[in-house]
């Protein structure tokens, strides 16, 4: 697992790439600057059809400036035709996006082995 | 409009969106002091976090000679906030509901659905620069309500 910036982990597997939000809490507008430098740049070094995971196990409390960085990463991966999943959400936040109806636009798993149990075609 | 105004605790901060965190802490502590539920306090958090980011990024616009005031006191059964910014104020029935087609792909304009849909009751002032915001302590199931779901699950069958 390689640390890239203190905000997330990610880590390599043969046919996705997992990262990891390491903070309980997302709220600072420079936190989440540094997040969306952080995954942007995972996106764009992987090239063509990325299949990014995006595990929320540690997070407890977001703001709607999140969901904005989540919109802003699905577009960045799907222009690089790859696939984005999101997984791990606690009830609370789960909350949060059904009540935006963002779980009409985002592919959420339960955990991270439902997340990456179909994705052995791209890569 | 006449707006209620909760008078036991005032704070003003700049226009700055980490000058909530400490205003934040020292009503959430106050929620857990009354004894308000987890969920009572996550709504409250957000809440406080979309109103206060509100007034600094479209009221205030970020400028730093003006200021945010926050009003707030916690009772037994109710919480009530109201977050004032200096700017122009905003029509808030002229804000495009994010759920609805292309605006669900935008990356903003979610603050107030949280807003109205974690608070009780949400109040803006006249010109749209002060918002008025409760949330009521969650209160345990009644029997009464049980049984009554129970009766209309029966019926339903």
């Amino acid at each position: 697992m390689a640390a890239i910036k203190p905000r997330i982990s990610v880590e390599y597997t043969g046919n996705a790439t997992i990262v990891t939000f390491t903070d309980e809490k997302i709220l600072e507008e420079k936190d989440i600057q540094a997040l969306q430098e952080s995954i942007m740049s995972v996106v764009e070094s992987a090239g063509g059809g990325i299949n990014l995971i995006l595990d929320f196990c540690n997070v407890r409390f977001l703001s709607s400036a999140v969901l904005g960085l989540l919109i802003r990463i699905s577009k960045r991966v799907y222009q690089h035709e790859g696939q984005l999943r999101l997984c791990n959400i606690n009830p609370k936040i789960y909350e949060i996006f059904k009540i935006t109806r963002l779980t009409k636009i985002f592919d959420i798993y339960k955990d991270l082995e439902s997340a990456t149990a179909d994705l052995s075609e791209a890569g | 409009m006449v707006l209620e105004t909760p008078s036991s605790y005032s704070v003003v901060v700049e226009s700055r969106p980490s000058a909530i965190g400490e205003v934040c802490r020292q009503i959430l502590s106050k929620l857990q002091g009354n004894s308000f539920s987890e969920d009572d306090i996550f709504a409250v958090h957000l809440a406080l976090e979309e109103a206060f980011i509100n007034a600094v990024t479209h009221g205030n616009k970020m400028d730093p000679s003006k200021e945010v005031r926050i009003d707030y006191s916690v009772g037994a059964d109710k919480v009530e906030i109201s977050i004032a910014d200096q700017g122009e104020g905003f029509d808030p029935q002229q804000v495009p509901d994010p759920r609805v087609g292309e605006n669900l792909y935008k990356p903003d304009g979610r603050g107030l659905l949280l807003i109205n849909s974690y608070m009780d009751v949400v109040k803006y002032n006249e010109k749209g620069n002060r918002v008025y915001m409760v949330r009521y302590k969650e209160k345990p199931e009644l029997k009464t309500d049980i049984i009554n779901r129970m009766n209309r699950g029966a019926n339903n069958k």
